[in-house]
């Protein structure tokens, strides 16, 4: 499980992106759409199951998704992830899996260690329009890890409405 | 060079070439990956290996070699390193067919992809020169051929180092630094300014 430390980072971490928002309404319309990055596509297997962890676990894969604009989270959006880790390739479909985003937009999903491939240790996220209901457009990711030693590794989306 | 020089100059040159290898297969990134993925990093790490070799070969520095084996022994090695080069895309391919296609239309999230698609497309370069040499003026084909070498082994020394991949840290700056070195000896030895100022004369 997470230590309780970085869950009530990551908690405080949200209060911090929220406060701005409900002190300063004018500047949070202007929260722009999170880009999908180059390559962050590469090796997807469209509609992995959602499942309570990748694997054996071991590693954290965090963040949060909110909406374009005001910024509000977007529960039960489908985030699908997938890396070359300790248990297999990109490619395979054991390597994938998804989840949802609870009640403030908040993801997090326990998979095996990532580990260096093709010269970066980094993991891929997809939010995937045509697997999911809340009506926003596809992103995808592909956060790099700061150190091949790192057990968690933090990505955020801002969807923009399709 | 006394015998016990030259044997020296050879065992630097083999330690030089093995330790980097070495410790690439003892990598404990190989306990995750498939077969034809460590055998196209291992060809990587073989081919940046060969550069260190070439310019010794091109200027007959190896002990006991004459010039023409030495220069004909760098054309085998040349054709070894074309090899390797294929290999290596080849068998990243087969492990990550999309990252490949990124890298070789320059549109990857990798920084180091860019330089090392550059030495691969110069390593074609280089051994069709090597093929065309007969046809070519003399001077005109050593600018290009070192030209083309200078682009090699730059683009794969940023290639590899900016890699975190299965090469230790300390024994892959070790044989950048000797290949620089011996890249930069060779460049030197080819006097390409003379070269082209002789080329211009001719032409004007």
């Amino acid at each position: 499980m997470t230590p309780p430390l970085r869950r009530t980072l990551l908690i405080a971490g949200g209060a911090a992106l929220a406060a701005p928002a409900l002190a300063r309404p004018a500047l949070a319309q202007g929260l722009a759409p999170t880009p999908t990055m180059r390559g962050s596509a590469n090796n997807y297997r469209p509609g992995a199951a959602i499942v309570p962890r990748i694997g054996q676990g071991g590693f954290w894969l965090t963040g949060t998704v909110r909406r374009a604009g005001d910024g509000a989270p977007i529960p039960r959006a489908r985030i699908q992830i997938w890396a070359h880790t300790t248990e297999g390739h990109e490619r395979d479909p054991h390597s994938h899996g998804a989840t949802l985003t609870d009640a403030e937009g908040v993801f997090r999903m326990e998979m095996p260690q990532i580990v260096p491939a093709f010269g970066q240790a980094h993991g891929h996220l997809a939010y995937d329009a045509a697997h999911d209901e809340n009506g926003y457009e596809t992103v995808f990711l592909r956060p790099l890890l700061r150190s091949a030693r790192d057990t968690s590794l933090t990505a955020h989306f801002v969807l923009r409405r399709a | 060079m006394t015998r016990g020089r030259a044997a020296l100059a050879w065992v630097g040159l083999a330690l030089a070439l093995a330790v980097p290898l070495v410790v690439a297969a003892r990598s404990p990134l190989l306990a995750w990956r498939e077969p034809i993925y460590i055998a196209a990093g291992m060809a990587g790490v073989v081919g940046l290996g060969l550069l260190l070799v070439q310019p010794l070969l091109a200027g007959g520095h190896l002990p006991g070699l004459r010039l023409m084996a030495s220069r004909r022994l760098h054309a085998w090695v040349g054709a070894g390193l074309v090899l390797a080069v294929v290999l290596h895309v080849a068998g990243l391919w087969l492990t990550s067919p999309p990252d490949v296609v990124d890298a070789l239309l320059f549109r990857s999230p990798t920084p180091f992809s860019a330089w090392g698609v550059v030495a691969m497309w110069a390593v074609f370069g280089a051994a069709l020169l090597a093929l065309l040499r007969r046809r070519l003026r003399p001077l005109l084909w050593r600018l290009c051929h070192v030209t083309l070498a200078a682009i090699i082994v730059l683009g794969t020394v940023v290639h590899a180092w900016l890699v975190d991949g299965t090469m230790g840290t300390l024994s892959k700056a070790m044989l950048c630094l000797l290949v620089l070195a011996a890249a930069a000896r060779a460049v030197h030895e080819a006097r390409l300014p003379a070269a082209l100022r002789r080329l211009g004369r001719r032409g004007g």
